[in-house]
């Protein structure tokens, strides 16, 4: 079983701050982590591995610093970690960036096939949840996505019977390999990594590809020229006009508060007297 | 299966990774570990940067460590509740380079040095938590970390894990921390755009002003605060003994918030949005106060051993210094074939002793227990110094000696001619 | 789009579309439907499509995909109810449930044959899974979760807004050269349309031509929420949330407490779901649902902008916070400046007072 798991280094959006003064996006100091949902892949990934045997390659698109995420990966137990980073790939949208992994992942094929990727559900940063099926599609792939538990993998029959997330309820599919599967956040807990793989890790010989060792042939398939769409305005939320009216009465007794209260909302919002009365048991 | 490193640092900080970058550089067999997500996550410090104690260790470091701004003008404050008296001194000798003091921030200055201490050849496990001393009898043989697997040996295990070191503790090295000899300091960085910063402290690109401020900001305790500026952000930040928060039962959080409204002090920041709030002890027992530093098969190095020269607020120096200074003696040894006993790490003791570290903590021996039992510096002096200046300052019609006389008699009134002689004696004995 | 949020190009010049790509015209959206249902996203969408079609002047389709019989012909019906033109419908027995392969290959193939220049999907679980294989397949830009949809008449081309960095900043996007152009809208961020039965379209037909041995993957059941009381906070008409400020597990019962003399469903902030007071389908926000109920008590949140994000568009907002300065006052529509630990109890006394007596009024 071999199995390719993308994962991507992404600014830990809970410490972005935007600049008071030009709006931008400060990054300066911003940690970098490895993508919380790929998190979920990968340790769904390792547990496949330890149940069925064979390896795990991470795979990212990035910065030289990306190197970070990878050695992570590597220290809870990935076997390789190959980081694709080229100053052509710059500017791209997930429409390049999964041609770009797709190419990558081709690559790796020459030399064991793979029988599974895992991407994440979607980054923090990008938020688009659109590069693991457009890899899918690339590779021609079958595509699970939002897996929140992986029943059964037949590797003799090169099968997979998973449960997926769908709106209103939980599909169980059947599909073959290879396949590409998102996972659901929540499924499982990333190990703790043991001593030997932190070693394994901080001295793993990182295999970093350019474009041309990631088989790229079409050059207008990635970076800016690559990427349908355009960013064309960053802006700030604008602030609401209206700020919340404060009830304030005389006594301030919480009593009273509420009282007045539901005589202000009722009177603004006649109808939502009759969805209470409809709604409450 | 256990690996065996001719040295174990505890700890990225500017001590371990002085002592790793000097022993891997000397073709060791190093391994770092650090708990922290990364070195200096975790890590905090004001910041002032002292430019010889690196140099000596990285000479070149200027190229390309990440230094906010170099020091122009250094001013001391004296605050009461609505005013301060302060002094100022700038020097263009200051703005000649190689400069002497730097600003730095400490997340990208510790990241910037261990990069410089893996690529010397170091190991680096990050994320990672030393839990235990591996012993023989009373020798360090090894350490034992939190994961799975976790012993590791080595020759020699230099603890540079900072102030309050747990290892030192459990391995019975060191008592319980007595909350008299460290202070518990907060610091908030606050942004503002790189033009404001200059505007308001009167500098150019690349030039830093630090302002040290004694006062009513501390309540009486003993303690200090003070403002330092980066590229594009002010550091504020206001720190006291850790025994005197106990007792007043106020928060550093709350003495810095005050001091943050004071009239001086807030149109400094105003328009500025925090970035960062952290807390952290700084180990001010001074001299007295230092552990064992040094047994079979161990050293001790920075905060650990507590190396803080407080009155001078330094403390990043001493690190590296130490840790350069157990490095090379560790590196001695080793040439000579000899082990890591006690008896031969004494050469780390000798070098501290010729160095100023302990020339300059001996020195200053006496101060920390003066300024303890004498709260009168952090409150009334302040008050009366302030009080004089607005006095001398105010022009109503009252002629300037009988300004002089209230003054002295408003001196005299809060202390004895007697007691304020003999405070000016206890300072001077102090610094003496 | 892409992760660089700085603008690249001046969208503002004109660009002069290949003569290929101006023949794509008319707005289609995707009507999203599971067990008989159509998804209200699909009608929120079809609302803000009608607006873009009239503003292009071209017509606004749905696109129904699924098993023949009555309710996808329903379905078209009913797309036309809510603002749509015509329906495109392709009816095939391997469409009864959501599978990737035979959707996307259905979709790719109306659009080649029909040439749309704007494509709006929901962005369901279904529609994010789709829409980021048909974009794919048809290697034309895709822009995810958007918040906002307008034209810019200049290029004739659809601008895109949505959230970025995690809601502290939105961006503008643009697929000037491509099409057609593809956004996905999650539900209820935008507003529900009027509903006309008097409209009436016609029904467009397609073949699908895939035939269900040609289909790798198999549904081999499917277990609805509803039969294991899974909360379906999107589209609860009020809402009642906690956030840290309920301080202990505890205390959230005054939350639960409250919801259920409303008849409410219950919600919460991110660092609760984190700590397992509620499960993760409760979380309202960024990461989380968003919802647009008609009334939303939030109790002990701050109102950070992940939050806000999933909540800010519900009709009416009651924060009670003990903070005066917390955020949330800045866009709520009451304010209770005061410990919600005594606030929920009363307000909830208050509201079960309100509902005996306006029961005996009748
Ligand atoms: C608010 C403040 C302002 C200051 N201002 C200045 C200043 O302006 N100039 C100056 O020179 N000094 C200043 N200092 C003092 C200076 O920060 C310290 O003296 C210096 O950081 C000490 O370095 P260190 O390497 O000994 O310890 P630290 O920097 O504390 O590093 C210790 C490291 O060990 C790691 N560690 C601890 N335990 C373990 C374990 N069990 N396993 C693995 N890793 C572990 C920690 O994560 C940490 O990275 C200031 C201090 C404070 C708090
Ligand atoms: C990528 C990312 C995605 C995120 N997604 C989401 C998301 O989907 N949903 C989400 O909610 N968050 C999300 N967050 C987290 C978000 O940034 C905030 O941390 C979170 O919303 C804060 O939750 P809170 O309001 O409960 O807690 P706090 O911010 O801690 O606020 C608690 C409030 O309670 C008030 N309070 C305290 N005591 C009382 C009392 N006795 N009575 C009344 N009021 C009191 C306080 O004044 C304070 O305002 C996300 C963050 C990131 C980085
Ligand atoms: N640059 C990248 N390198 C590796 N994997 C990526 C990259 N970008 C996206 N991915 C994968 O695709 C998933 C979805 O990303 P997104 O479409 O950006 O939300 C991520 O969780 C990753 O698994």
């Amino acid at each position: 079983m071999h199995i390719v798991v993308c994962i991507k280094q992404v600014p830990d959006s809970a410490q972005i701050r935007v600049h008071p003064v030009t709006n931008t996006i400060m990054r300066q100091g911003v940690p970098a982590i490895v993508n919380p949902y790929d998190l979920y892949s990968l340790e769904e990934a390792l547990r496949l591995k330890d149940r069925y045997g064979g390896r795990v390659t991470v795979l990212s698109m990035g910065p030289p610093q990306a190197e970070t995420a990878l050695r992570k990966a590597i220290s809870f137990g990935a076997d390789e970690a190959i980081l694709v980073t080229d100053r052509a790939f710059a500017g791209s949208d997930t429409l390049a960036t999964s041609y770009a992994l797709a190419s990558a992942i081709r690559q790796i094929e020459k030399d064991i096939p793979v029988d599974l990727v895992f991407a994440g559900k979607q980054t923090i940063d990008g938020d688009t949840a659109q590069v693991g099926p457009g890899i899918a599609k690339r590779l021609d792939m079958r595509l699970l996505t939002y897996i929140s538990k992986i029943r059964e993998l037949d590797a003799l029959h090169g099968t997979i019977t998973v449960e997926r997330r769908a709106e209103g309820g939980v599909q169980v599919l059947k599909t073959k390999l290879p396949c590409l599967v998102t996972v659901l956040e929540g499924t499982n807990e990333m190990r703790f990594a043991t001593m030997n793989n932190m070693f394994r890790a901080a001295r793993y010989p990182l295999k970093v590809w350019n474009k041309e060792s990631a088989g790229i042939e079409d050059l207008t398939k990635i970076g800016l020229k690559g990427s349908p769409t355009i960013v064309s305005k960053v802006f700030a939320p604008s602030p609401k006009a209206v700020k919340a009216e404060i009830i304030d009465t005389e006594s301030n007794q919480p009593k009273d508060l509420v009282v007045t209260l539901l005589a202000k909302l009722f009177t603004k919002k006649p109808d939502l007297a009759h969805d209470i009365a409809k709604n409450a048991p | 299966m256990a690996e065996k490193f001719d040295a174990i640092v505890v700890g990225a900080g500017p001590s371990g990774n002085a002592a790793a970058y000097t022993l891997a550089k000397s073709g060791l067999k190093v391994l770092q570990i650090e708990r922290g997500e990364y070195p200096g996550s975790k890590n905090v410090q004001g910041a002032i940067l002292y430019s010889d104690a690196l140099e000596r260790i990285i000479p070149d470091f200027r190229e390309d460590a990440p230094l906010e701004r170099h020091i122009v003008e250094q001013q001391m404050w004296i605050l009461d509740d609505e005013s301060y008296v302060g002094s100022t001194y700038r020097s263009a000798e200051f703005n000649k380079p190689p400069y002497n003091r730097y600003t730095i921030i400490r997340a990208q200055f510790d990241k910037w040095f261990s990069k410089k201490v893996q690529d010397a050849g170091a190991l680096l496990i990050c994320e990672t938590t030393v839990s235990n001393l591996l012993l023989d009898k009373n020798r360090v043989i090894g350490i034992q970390t939190d994961r799975e697997g976790g012993a590791i040996y080595a020759d020699i295990v230099i603890l540079a894990d900072g102030v309050n070191s747990l290892l030192a503790k459990k391995a019975g090295f060191h008592p319980e921390l007595n909350a008299g000899d460290v202070a518990l300091a907060v610091k908030e960085i606050h942004f503002l755009p790189q033009n404001l910063v200059e505007e308001r402290f009167n500098i150019d690109d690349e030039e830093g002003v630090v302002i040290e401020m004694v006062g009513k900001i501390t309540q009486g305790m003993m303690g200090t605060g003070f403002l330092y500026t980066n590229k594009e952000s002010v550091t504020i930040g206001v720190g006291c003994m850790l025994s005197d928060f106990k007792q007043q039962k106020t928060t550093p959080y709350m003495l810095l918030e005050q001091m943050k409204a004071h009239p001086a002090i807030k149109p400094l920041l105003a328009g500025s949005e925090m970035k960062e709030y952290t807390a952290h002890l700084i180990p001010e027992g001074g001299y007295k106060a230092i552990p064992k530093i040094f047994g079979d098969g161990w050293m001790m190095v920075g905060d650990a051993a507590m190396f803080v020269n407080a009155v001078h607020r330094e403390g990043s120096n001493l690190a590296m210094t130490s840790g350069r200074l157990a490095a090379e003696t560790v590196i001695e040894l080793a040439k000579q074939g000899r082990e890591m006993t006690e008896a031969n790490l004494s050469l780390y003791r000798e070098k501290l002793d010729d160095s100023f570290i302990l020339k300059d903590l001996k020195k200053y021996k006496d101060l920390p227990g003066i300024l303890h039992k004498n709260p009168q510096f952090f409150t009334t002096y302040p008050e009366l110094v302030n009080r004089a200046a607005h006095s001398m300052l105010t022009v109503d019609g009252i002629d300037k000696k009988t300004k002089e006389l209230e003054i002295r008699r408003s001196f005299l009134k809060k202390r004895s001619l007697f007691g304020l002689i003999g405070d000016a004696f206890k300072m001077w004995r102090a610094f003496e | 789009m892409s992760e660089t949020t700085e603008p690249r190009k001046p969208a503002r010049k004109k660009v002069e579309l290949d003569p290929k790509l101006a023949r794509y015209k008319g707005v289609w959206v995707f009507v999203e439907h599971e067990r008989g249902q159509v998804h209200p996203v699909s009608w929120e969408l079809m609302g803000e499509g009608r607006k873009l079609a009239d503003k292009l002047g071209v017509e606004l389709a749905g696109v129904v995909m699924g098993a023949p019989g009555e309710d996808t012909r329903t379905f078209c019906h009913q797309a036309m109810h809510h603002g749509a033109d015509l329906c495109y419908l392709i009816a095939d027995e391997v469409l009864r449930d959501y599978r990737n392969e035979p959707f996307t290959k259905g979709m790719t193939d109306l659009v080649n044959t029909w040439q749309p220049e704007i494509l709006l999907i929901g962005a369901t679980t279904l529609g994010r899974d789709l829409a980021g294989s048909v974009a794919t397949t048809l290697k034309t830009g895709l822009t995810a979760d958007c918040t906002e949809l307008a034209i810019d008449m200049e290029n004739r081309s659809l601008a895109a807004t949505r959230p970025t960095f995690g809601g502290s900043l939105l961006c503008t996007i643009v697929t000037l050269n491509y099409r057609p152009q593809m956004a996905t809208v999650r539900p209820r961020v935008m507003a529900m349309p009027k509903r006309d039965e008097s409209r009436t379209g016609r029904i467009v037909e397609h073949p699908l031509g895939m035939i269900e041995t040609a289909i790798i993957t198999k549904v081999l059941e499917y277990i609805p929420d509803n039969l294991q009381g899974k909360p379906q906070l999107a589209f609860a008409d009020i809402i009642v949330s906690g956030g840290r400020g309920m301080k202990k597990q505890e205390n959230f019962q005054r939350i639960w407490d409250l919801a259920k003399v409303l008849g409410a469903e219950v919600g919460a902030t991110r660092p609760i779901v984190q700590a397992g007071w509620v499960e993760a389908d409760r979380q309202v926000g960024q990461s989380g649902k968003t919802v647009r109920p008609k009334l939303y008590i939030a109790a002990g949140i701050s109102g950070a902008i992940q939050h806000r994000v999933g909540m800010e568009d519900s009709d009416v907002i009651i924060a009670i916070n003990s903070d005066p300065n917390a955020p949330i006052f800045d866009f709520a529509t009451y304010g209770i400046v005061g410990n919600a630990m005594v606030i929920v109890p009363a307000l909830t006394d208050a509201f079960r007072q309100h509902l005996s007596t306006s029961r005996m009024a009748g």
